[in-house]
This record gives structure tokens, C-alpha cells and sequence, in this order.
């Protein structure tokens, strides 16, 4: 029993290598965002290793910056993170039922676009050890590199942070770009909201608004549309869960 | 008014973890709603693009080079690349352009 826990959590390990070395660099550029927005090393570091989610807190820090209501913050890192919803939702669907409630709560605190996709990516029910092993390097890569980031932002040549700066976008792109490719719809939702994101960057009025109530407003009214225009069959939805699996 | 940022991360994490812990702990069975489940799976690659741009455009030096970084992003994430990739031959195309422009 312990030895088989053990297998597990070193192929966990193994297997979150690579992702912490990436988790690292995309870190690094987020803690510039999060110097920016006035935190300490080890707010940063705090922050990372309760949260690991780019996009989520992406967007908190840049609320942050520009002095949000809490009210705010929490509405904004809800919807940033309202995938992991799905994820979550998705990975409940494959625990056995004989899991306990903190194996889940332990496996639901690292819940990320990589992390979810090696745990679903491999037979059977998901085991926790598992898990556990991968969360290590990958917690450790994103804290340290938002940590870093933050304390070294300033040492960095205006240059390099110029940079470093579109990782983030970049990792958003490699997120949403596959699936554009695979569904019109998806790549029709990602088309309409990169022009109204233009166009409710610039228009009178809702320019005023913060980038973050641009970013819900728009991402509720878009989803919405999309989703009553083209609602997704459960068959698209188990296929797609197989090609993530397939791919991660 | 002026806020903590101590405030700040925990009114964040609570959020982020709610929504990772939650549905994995208290959701047993499928959510029926063909609307809400098709808004949930739409959601994340509207965010993400919402954020994306024009943001990507503004957060350059050189505006020029944030645009064909997304340019080329896009084409590399379509071709296969990886998330690691993708994030840092963005990155790498900014800094070359940069240094030709200024």
C-alpha cells in the first residue's frame, strides 16, 4: 500500500518537473506584475503558492495596482478562474468514490490547466499520491519565480522586462489557441472577443471602465451568446475531455 | 480608500481556492443545465482572449513588437508548440524586435 503511494508520487514528481521549469519563467514575469502592484517577495510568494492560476492572478495584481474594491478582486479572480470550475467538476467525475473528502480537498488546492491535465491523462481513478508529487516542483517553480520576479524586476534591464512582459500572454495563447483550432466556435468566440476587447478598449464610456469590469462584462454577454447559439452536446464535451487527455 | 494588500491575497485565494476545492469536493453527479455547462466551457477561452488583447500590444515598449508577438504566439500555438514554447518565443521576438527598433 505505502509502496505503491510512493510509485505514485514519483512518477508525480517526474511528471512536474517540466512543468515547474515552465511554471518558473511565466512566474517570473507575473511577479513583475505583482512589484508593480506593491508586493513584497514574499506577499508574492504567498500569494503564488495559495493561488497558482496565471490568468487569476494576472488580473488580481493588476486590480491591485490600480487600488480595487475587495468586492472587485473577488468577482474578477472568479471569473479568471471559473475554468478550473470545470475542471474540478471534471476531475470529481473521476475520483473513487472511496476517496475521503481531504484527498479531494488536498488534490482541488492545485488545481491547474497542466496539473489537471497529467492527473485526467492517466487510467483509472485519480490517485492523490500522484497528485501530491507533481504539485511539489510545481508549487516550488511558481512561488520561487514570483518571488524572484518580484525581487529582481528592478535589476532586469528595461529590455528584458519589456520581454519577459508578453510571457504571460503567450501561455494564454498556447492555452486558447488548440482549441480554436479543433472547434470554429471556440475559434469564433476567441475572434469576437479579441475585437471587443478592442473596441471596449478605445469606445467612449466603457473605456472608462476598469480592465477588469471590461473583462467580466464581456466574458458573461460573449459565453452567454455562444453558449445559447451553440450549446455543447455531452458528446463534444466527453470527446474533448479525451483529447485533453490525450494531449497533456 | 486605501486597501492591504495582505486583504488583497486573502479575498484572492479564498476565491481561487473556493472555486478549485469546491466543485471537487461537494459536486457528485454531472450538472444537468445544457446552458450553464456549455457557458462554463466557452468562459475560459473568452477570458483569456479578452485579456490577451489588446493587452499583449500595450504591454511592450514597442507596440510593434507586442503585435507580432501575438502574431507569431497564435501561428505557433496553432502549429503545436507548447505552452513553455509559445511563451518563450513570444518573449524572445519582443526582445530581438526591440533591439532593432530602439
Amino acid at each position: 500500500m505505502l509502496a505503491r503511494h510512493g510509485k505514485a508520487m514519483r512518477e508525480g514528481v517526474r511528471d512536474g518537473v517540466p512543468i515547474g521549469a515552465g511554471y518558473f519563467v511565466v512566474a517570473f514575469s507575473l511577479g513583475i506584475v505583482a512589484r508593480n502592484a506593491g508586493l513584497t517577495p514574499w506577499e508574492g510568494f504567498v500569494a503564488s503558492l495559495l493561488n497558482n492560476a496565471s490568468a487569476g492572478e494576472y488580473a488580481g495584481f493588476t486590480l491591485m495596482a490600480a487600488n480595487a474594491s475587495y468586492f472587485e478582486l473577488a468577482v474578477v479572480t472568479l471569473i479568471a478562474n471559473a475554468r478550473y470550475l470545470l475542471m474540478s467538476t471534471a476531475l470529481s467525475q473521476r475520483f473513487s468514490p472511496k476517496t475521503g473528502t481531504l484527498h479531494r480537498v488536498l488534490v482541488g488546492f492545485d488545481v491547474t490547466d497542466e496539473l489537471f491535465g497529467i492527473a485526467i491523462a492517466r487510467p483509472g481513478a485519480v490517485d492523490p499520491f500522484y497528485s501530491y508529487g507533481a504539485f511539489v516542483p510545481a508549487l516550488l517553480g511558481w512561488s520561487v519565480g514570483t518571488a524572484l520576479g518580484i525581487v529582481m524586476g528592478n535589476v532586469l534591464p528595461a529590455r528584458a522586462v519589456s520581454a519577459l512582459s508578453v510571457a504571460l500572454y503567450g501561455m494564454f495563447l498556447a492555452i486558447i489557441i488548440p482549441p480554436a483550432r479543433q472547434s470554429r466556435v471556440v475559434l469564433g468566440c476567441v475572434v469576437a472577443s479579441f475585437l471587443a476587447s478592442l473596441v471596449f478598449s478605445v469606445a467612449p464610456f466603457v473605456a472608462t471602465l476598469s480592465p477588469g469590469t471590461r473583462t467580466i462584462i464581456l466574458t458573461v454577454v460573449i459565453s452567454s451568446v455562444a453558449a445559447l447559439l451553440f450549446p455543447v452536446s455531452d458528446d463534444e464535451l466527453r470527446h474533448e475531455r479525451e483529447e485533453d487527455a490525450d494531449a497533456a | 480608500m486605501q486597501h492591504s494588500t495582505l486583504l488583497y491575497i486573502a479575498v484572492m485565494s479564498a476565491v481561487t481556492l473556493s472555486v478549485k476545492i469546491l466543485p471537487l469536493t461537494l459536486i457528485r453527479k454531472p450538472i444537468r443545465s445544457r446552458f450553464v455547462r456549455s457557458f462554463l466551457h466557452y468562459v475560459p477561452y473568452v477570458t483569456l482572449a479578452v485579456m490577451t488583447f489588446p493587452a499583449i500590444v500595450q504591454a511592450t515598449d514597442v507596440p510593434a513588437a507586442g503585435a507580432i508577438a501575438l502574431v507569431v504566439g497564435i501561428v505557433a500555438a496553432w502549429c503545436g508548440a507548447s505552452l513553455f514554447q509559445v511563451a518563450a518565443i513570444c518573449c524572445a521576438l519582443v526582445f530581438v524586435v526591440e533591439l532593432l527598433v530602439l
